[in-house]
């Protein structure tokens, strides 16, 4: 049995079939309509989410499957102090395959080691998003055409955005790649990523805070949300939130075949302007994650 | 009674760094063996002019050297038996610690859940990371 926790949990191939096969599902929904019936995914979700948690629950209806779940800690039994080991046990006599969101880091981690069903990370506080990071491949491969030879732009909080923690995992194992990481000093990216991922790798990476300098460079503008939930200080927060915003403007800077990728929600990172930009790719990679969702529950339960 | 100059059967731990002789007999848990254990302190030493020396005298196959080589890694450990000294090693890195450390993410698992056993990883890059949250393990911050 296999989980998704970590964005390497699956090889650069494993990846890549993943994506070929989402293609598949979109031009072909009713080939795999009922390759779910009689089968339930559970979605654990111990904090707020719209698009991560209806986009799981989507994919599985899609595919002919059902839901069970919860979408806040308040309402399940972690209320009442259940440890997430005891929780997945029980659910693991529920469903067939279950999605966890969680604000602790690690704890679809601890759920997998104790359930008898497959386990997806949807998201662990600060630290991976696996699926959505599958969302951000499907959509540079979709609006590229490949995954290699990219400048990628990764703007915001790259220390707190466990999304840009997972991309740059994943993305560095195809050739070619250079980052171009634009953060405010305080939000940049961990050094783990530095010293363990990109340097050891021998990925060419530089750092700036400087997003209208870096714009012309990029294949691939990936903006983030300096979020509120992971910050201890909220003057610290409030200090930081309106470090960059992609305006019209700025994306005079960019190439005309570039693409900004967003994982959302937006608050105002983005100007609302951009939306009608072709180039803003942030509401297709909404739809991609739910056709690699539907890609990852196949491969996970066997049935791809 | 524990004779500090010669010990007939166990370990002397030597090379220590003057100072951290007691992080390392936390760290190896020596407070809770059945064993005679001298902390020796400040040593005059010819390489590194000061250093600290422990000697546990008896059943030692419990103890987690590994471990000690992150805190000091220039620490040499020598095995003796019937008051003669049979092997000196450097310790190995052990790949897995569990339970020796403690991680200190607030935002981590194991800053909630019940007996979930702390575990770090040694990595490529020859650092411990929690196996949950990949948080680095900082000496001065995670020992119990």
């Amino acid at each position: 049995m296999r989980h998704l926790i970590d964005p390497l949990d699956f090889t650069k191939e494993e990846t890549e079939e993943l994506l070929v096969l989402s293609e598949d599902i979109r031009r072909n929904p009713e080939k795999y309509q009922d390759k779910c019936a009689h089968k339930k995914i559970a979605t654990l979700f111990y904090e707020p989410s719209t698009r991560t948690r209806l986009s799981f629950e989507s994919a599985m209806i899609n595919l002919g499957g059902s839901v069970i779940g919860f979408s806040s800690a308040d309402s399940s039994s972690a209320a009442k102090g259940e440890s997430i080991a005891d929780t997945i046990r029980v659910l693991s006599a529920f469903a067939d395959i279950a999605a966890i969101r969680h604000p602790k880091e690690g704890a679809p981690m601890r759920a997998s080691m104790f359930s008898s069903i497959p386990v997806i990370n949807a998201g662990d506080g600060g630290h991976q998003h696996p699926t959505q990071t599958l969302a951000d491949l499907a959509t540079i491969r979709r609006r590229k055409g490949r995954l290699n030879n990219l400048v990628i732009g990764l703007c915001g909080d790259l220390k707190f955005g466990r999304t840009v923690h997972s991309l740059i995992k994943s993305i560095s194992r195809w050739d070619g790649i250079k980052f171009i990481l634009i953060s405010p000093t305080e939000l940049r990216v961990p050094d783990y990523i530095i010293n363990e991922v990109l340097k050891p790798n021998n990925i060419e990476f530089e750092e700036t805070t400087d997003l209208e300098d870096a714009l012309g460079k990029l294949d691939i503008l990936y903006m983030t949300r300096v979020q509120k939930e992971r910050f201890f200080n909220e003057e610290d927060y409030v200090r930081l939130k309106d470090s960059y915003i992609l305006t019209e403007k700025k994306m005079e800077l960019a190439k005309e075949d570039m693409a900004v990728l967003h994982p959302l929600p937006r608050v105002n990172e983005i100007a609302l302007a951009v939306d009608k930009d072709p180039r803003a790719a942030y509401f297709e990679q909404v739809q991609n994650g739910m056709y690699v969702r539907e890609a990852l529950i196949l491969k996970l339960l066997n049935l791809a | 009674m524990l004779n500090i100059d010669e010990i007939q059967n166990g370990v002397v731990i030597d090379h220590i760094k003057a100072g951290t002789s007691r992080t390392l007999a936390d760290v190896a848990g020596l407070d809770s063996l059945d064993c005679g254990v001298a902390i020796i302190k400040n040593v005059r030493s010819t390489k590194s002019g000061k250093k600290d020396i422990i000697k546990v005298e008896g059943e030692v196959s419990s103890i987690n050297f590994g471990v000690l080589a992150y805190i000091d890694p220039d620490i040499t450990i020598n095995y003796i038996k019937n008051g003669k000294i049979i092997k000196k090693e450097k310790p190995v890195l052990p790949e897995t610690l569990v339970n020796v450390m403690r991680c200190k993410n607030p935002r981590c698992i194991t800053s909630i859940e019940h007996e979930c056993d702390h575990i770090f990883k040694l990595t490529a890059s020859g650092k411990y990371r929690c196996l949950y949250c990949e948080e680095e393990f900082q000496k001065n911050k995670n020992l119990k």
